[in-house]
């Protein structure tokens, strides 16, 4: 038995890195300060795992070796015109950096999974900018918490508990006020001071109305959205009133009708408040390190997701060379899958292309997309059996740790990667000299 | 009955999705639809009973369970995953994210027709399997 | 492996070995300039006819770090028309002002640079800064850690504990494997944090019972207790404000006493927007002259420009305060990330534009503090990349510096007013190429205490550019168009004795030191235990897992630094 201290959580954007794990026998069998979702993790990680590298030879899968395994997915990368590198949510910035390496080395594109959450809210930040901080900051600081589109207590844990509700600051020691905005009364809703059910696909009137009123414009409707305009002057008011606000938004504003032009309105309507006091706004990312995937990208190619390299250099248009469009569009002529299921969560005609082509899955699980692979290799669980760098939601770098020996000869994300890579330029190269 | 589908994370599916997404506890926890009480009584069914939600898109068997998260009359709620992804608008509006949220949708009682498993709806729907 | 070349019959220009345009050989041998090599093996570049110099070294820009990548984030539009293509030794990349690391590698050294310090990171961000820096090839690096405003250095600084705020700040460099004291805006930052600002060196600190003068001395007196190579290294108060260049005087006035032996012991950074005259933005002068005068008289500072081009670029600062001020003055977009117990930082898009009058005014102030300046020991070329213009308008700069025709042919082109009120036109000096070697590199080099940069000296790195100009034909002042061409791209890029770059083509893809202080005080097991101990009253992660691994950096180049205490 011995316990390893300070452990960052690779499940949620959270990030809690006070993490205390009990390991016996190679394999963890307590977890201390963790959540529900982040003991699930340590505790049942291991189960459906895929131990041997996997080919698909006339419908049917075979176990191979790395090498053999590998080897194909270089075939098949070398081969492919347009092929998608897709996922990256769930691994660590270094097994990133190694995809981006690849993506461009094979002219694909490469996209994470902030395509299907925070897509939108990356864009509204481009459009408008964003007035944010770190969690310690809205811990030391905040009066006031908005979570809109967002349910922490179910998809975020310990946020409230670690750096919002429940936790005092060196500047405020008291209760702060929290605010919740959903279409449903949602289990943070029913903690909140003032909770606004709104109508589903109208965040977007809710916001705008909001930026007037604390303009001190006057609304001539009766209501919007479902709630009385008195109710949104109240709101406006506490808004204006408070120290710190700090506004944190979920999927519920990205994924409705409006997508981008919500964030864009949330994010300005933050924006205008600091004229009048401080405020700050923050995406809840969902996985563990889909910010470490933008932030990297960001810095290697100069654009957070959705990079293209078929002309040799980065390009960037999200509704073309993002992950979904191209499947839709049936462009894509081979996919590398790394640390993520879109099997499970990409609309299914996009899935559907995604499996009719040849496609190579890199997980330490069986998902519903390895289910479909042509190739599927094993790896480590980042977090558990290899270490790393991840971002927290609020960018700051944690590192990731290797607590447990992995299964014998299973190799970590960044490896598998960088030999793939390996093989696919001696392939290059092959090509190169017997064309 | 026409309703709005929302769809999002909810505590069993974030938790049973860490054991391996084939687990019959990860199946249970995402091919459901939470619903209204009231909507649920207008429909005629009680909870438990199956459901098929449909958009212009497809259409999907789901298990219907009452809602503890107050009234959201009109709003029908389904966790993340394989089901209800055949459902969802998988228009981007050119800006690369499909409209999870918010899809206009019908649901009708199915009390007869089984919810698929993982297996069965991979089967179903993709090709690849089936050569 | 011994690595051998030689580089012949060039005209070299060596400030800190006073060798002076000389034609010489320089003789280079696994990494480092040697006496002589066997030149028979040795590899050899004909140099006759050309400059040679030591690499170029940067005393300020804002390369790497999460303020930079929030910068990127925000711009997509800065990198659409610029792309740059993979090619068989270099990475793809984007970007103008705020470019993707590899390619801001790849165009330092093209243009003759192989050192660069990155000015402002986040203690709490320090593993992004360095992750960025390993992916920032061709040049070594180092960052400065934001520390007027992390709350261990205000509570003991008005405690007066200054040994005490010597040894975390110790710990801190150390940890963040951080290169120098970097001050901003001191106190204001702190205040940023319930959206204030503070507005005198004498203005109390809200919720801290201290000043900025006091900050900025009591940081100066931990620079020196540490020995830290480099001086506190300082962006003033009231930074792009009208009237700001009292602050500016004040600053520096503010540590005169704690100078010793002709040393100096504060940096003023990016002074160009720290030198203005006037009560608003439309009686806005230049204060260059009273700075000038004050810096000429005095041996304790040293100063960078931050001059001006005209383009389009992306401000970002530490300061944030003054970079709401900006949003509210231009109407652009706006980023800002309060980074909690430490600092901020603010991002805003900005345009220079010849016809502005405030704009053509700043053009002016930065080229005027470097020449009325007279020793170029004392104030370098910069622009605080990226906030007066992208680094590479440094070509455009030094040809300005060099010929009074260039002046003219800008100052031509600008605001009208601006012309009047511009003391430019009465400045007559033009520098020459050993003070602009002085400007770039050595002086750079000696300011931050890098014993093996900046010259050309037995021992030295051998980091050595190449330009095709030849001083005895050529007339800087007439010819200021050629100069430019020469500098944009090197002829040769020597980094680490091998041949990198040649003619603007990146010939090897290197990676590159991180420079970072090891320092030594004793008793640092208590502070150490006294941090552990506190930490998570202070920050939202574990104190564990705070610190920068050495074993993170690509290249790992500790300097040990033995502290007075
Ligand atoms: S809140 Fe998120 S990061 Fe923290 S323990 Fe729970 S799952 Fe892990
Ligand atoms: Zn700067």
């Amino acid at each position: 038995m011995r316990t390893v201290k300070h452990v960052t959580c690779p499940v949620c954007g959270c990030l809690c890195d006070d993490l205390e794990l009990t390991i016996k026998d190679e394999k963890v069998v307590k977890v201390k300060n963790g959540c529900a979702l982040c003991k699930a993790k340590f505790l049942g990680y291991s189960k459906h795992r895929v131990l041997k590298p996997l080919v698909r030879k006339n419908g049917r899968f075979f176990e191979v070796s790395y090498e053999e395994a590998v080897s194909r997915a270089a075939e098949i990368l070398t081969e492919a015109n347009y092929p998608l590198l897709y996922g990256w949510s769930m691994t660590s910035c270094e097994a990133v950096s190694a995809g981006i390496e690849l993506a461009e080395e094979i002219g694909g594109v490469i996209d994470t999974t902030s395509t299907l959450c925070h897509g939108p809210s990356t864009l509204g930040i481009q459009d408008v900018g964003i007035s944010s901080a770190t969690l310690g900051q809205v811990r030391h600081r905040a009066d006031l918490i908005v979570y809109w589109g967002s349910n922490p207590l179910i998809a975020h844990p310990r946020h409230m508990e670690r750096y919002t509700i429940f936790r005092k600051g060196r500047f405020q020691k008291e209760k702060r006020k929290l605010i919740v905005v959903d279409v449903r009364k949602t289990e943070t809703a029913e903690t909140a001071d003032i909770f606004l059910q709104i109508k589903p696909n109208m965040d977007y009137e809710v916001l705008q109305a909001l930026r007037a009123l604390i303009r001190d414009q006057e609304l001539d409707v009766d209501e919007v959205a479902g709630i009385p305009t008195e109710r949104l002057e109240e709101i406006a008011d506490t808004m204006v009133e408070c120290r710190f606000g700090a506004l944190f938004f979920g999927s519920g504003l990205t994924m409705t009708r409006g997508k981008n032009r919500n964030i864009d309105a949330v994010l300005s309507l933050v924006s205008d408040l600091n004229k009048l006091t401080k405020f700050i706004a923050m995406p809840m990312r969902g996985h563990f390190n889909v910010t470490g995937a933008d932030m990297i990208l960001t810095w290697q190619t100069g654009y957070p997701y959705a990079v293209d390299f078929s002309l040799g250099y980065p390009r960037y248009n999200p509704g073309e060379t993002s992950a979904v469009d191209i499947l839709l569009r049936e462009e894509s002529d081979a996919a590398l899958v790394v640390a993520s299921d879109p099997v499970a969560s990409l609309p299914r005609k996009a899935a559907e292309h995604l499996a009719e082509n040849p496609l190579i899955v890199v997980d330490p699980h069986m998902s519903a997309t390895a289910r479909m692979a042509d190739v599927v290799l094993p790896s480590t669980f980042v977090g558990i059996e290899s270490g790393g760098t991840a971002y927290r939601m609020d960018h700051v770098p944690l590192p990731l740790k290797k607590i447990v020996e992995p299964p014998e000869g299973i190799l970590s994300d960044e490896e598998i990667l960088r030999i793939i890579l390996s093989e696919v330029k001696r392939k290059k190269a092959e090509q190169m000299e017997n064309p | 009955m026409k309703v709005i589908l929302v769809t999002g994370r909810t505590v069993k599916q974030g938790f049973w999705k860490e054991y391996g997404k084939f687990s019959k506890a990860y199946m249970e926890s995402v091919s459901v639809c939470y619903m209204d009480a009231r909507d649920m009584e207008r429909l005629g069914i009680k909870d438990g009973t199956n459901v098929q939600v449909s958009t212009k898109h497809g259409s999907t068997i789901l298990k219907a369970l009452k809602s503890t998260r107050g009234k959201h009359s009109g709003i029908i709620f389904v966790p993340y995953g394989p089901w209800i992804n055949g459902v969802v608008d998988p228009e981007t509006d050119s800006v690369g994210m499909p409209s999870f949220k918010g899809t206009q949708a019908e649901v009708e009682p199915a009390p007869e027709k089984p919810v698929l498993s993982l297996e069965e709806l991979l089967k179903k729907q993709f090709r690849k399997l089936n050569r | 492996m011994k690595m051998e070349l030689i580089i012949r019959n060039g005209f070299v220009f060596d400030p800190i070995n006073g060798v002076k345009g000389e034609k010489m050989d320089i003789a280079v041998r696994d990494g480092k300039i040697v006496e002589r090599v066997n030149e028979r093996k040795a590899l050899e570049i004909d140099a006759s006819g050309m400059l040679v110099m030591p690499g170029g070294v940067d005393i300020h820009c804002h390369i790497a770090g999460s303020e930079v990548n929030a910068g990127r984030l925000l711009r997509p539009e800065d990198h659409f028309k610029y792309s740059e293509r993979k090619t068989a030794t270099t990475r793809s990349g984007s970007g103008h002002s705020v470019p993707s690391t590899f390619t801001t590698g790849y165009r330092y050294s093209r243009m003759g640079y192989t050192t660069i310090m990155n000015p402002a990171m986040p203690p709490l961000m320090a593993k992004h800064t360095h992750k960025e820096l390993n992916d920032t090839p061709m040049v070594d690096k180092g960052s400065f850690p934001l520390l007027g405003d992390w709350w261990f250095v205000l509570e003991h600084l008005s405690n007066g504990r200054i040994e005490e705020c010597a040894r975390y700040v110790a710990w801190l460099m150390t940890s963040t494997k951080g290169y120098a004291v970097k001050i901003v805006n001191p106190g204001g930052v702190e205040a940023w944090g319930f959206g204030h600002n503070v507005h005198s060196l004498d203005e109390q600190v809200p919720n801290f019972n201290i000043t900025p003068r006091e900050i900025i001395r009591g940081l100066c007196k931990v620079n020196k207790l540490l020995n830290l190579p480099h001086t506190i290294h300082v962006h003033t108060n009231n930074l792009g404000k009208p009237g700001n260049y009292t602050t500016t005087l004040e600053t520096m006035k503010c540590v005169e006493d704690l100078a010793a032996d002709d040393k100096p012991v504060i940096h003023i950074t990016h002074c160009q927007f720290s030198a203005f005259k006037g009560s608003d933005w439309k009686t806005l002068r230049s204060g260059a002259e009273e700075i000038a005068r004050y810096v000429n008289n005095h041996s304790h500072v040293t100063l960078d420009m931050g001059q001006v081009v005209f383009t389009d670029t992306t401000t970002m600062t530490a300061d944030a305060p003054f970079q709401y001020t900006l949003h509210e003055l231009t109407g652009s977009k706006w980023t800002n990330q309060d980074v909690e117990t430490e600092t901020s930082v603010g991002i805003v898009p900005f345009r220079y534009r010849r016809k502005s009058y405030v704009h053509a005014m700043q053009w002016s102030i930065g080229l005027e503090l470097a020449l009325l300046i007279k020793d170029p020991w004392k104030i370098f070329l910069t622009t605080d990349h990226p906030n007066a213009g992208p680094f590479t308008a440094y070509p455009r700069i030094i040809s300005w510096l060099m010929s009074r025709r260039a002046r003219e042919a800008t100052m031509k082109k600008i605001n009208r007013r601006a012309q009047s009120k511009s003391l430019l036109p009465s400045i007559t000096r033009e520098l020459d190429f050993y003070e602009i070697a002085v400007m770039t590199r050595a002086g750079q080099a000696k300011a931050l205490g890098l014993k093996d940069k900046g010259h050309l000296g037995v021992g030295a790195d051998a980091d050595i550019a190449v330009y095709k100009i030849n001083p005895e034909e050529l007339d800087p002042s007439r010819d200021y168009k050629i100069v430019r061409k020469a500098f944009r791209r090197a002829a040769y890029t020597v980094k680490g004795g091998e041949i990198v770059a040649r003619n603007g083509e990146i010939l090897k893809h290197v990676k590159g030191a991180t420079l970072w202080l090891k320092v030594k005080t004793s008793q640092q097991t208590k502070v150490n235990e006294d941090l552990k101990r506190r930490f998570r009253d202070y920050w939202t992660v574990e104190y564990e897992n705070y610190p920068v691994s050495e074993n993170s950096l690509d290249i790992s180049h500790p300097i040990n630094v033995e502290a007075k205490i």
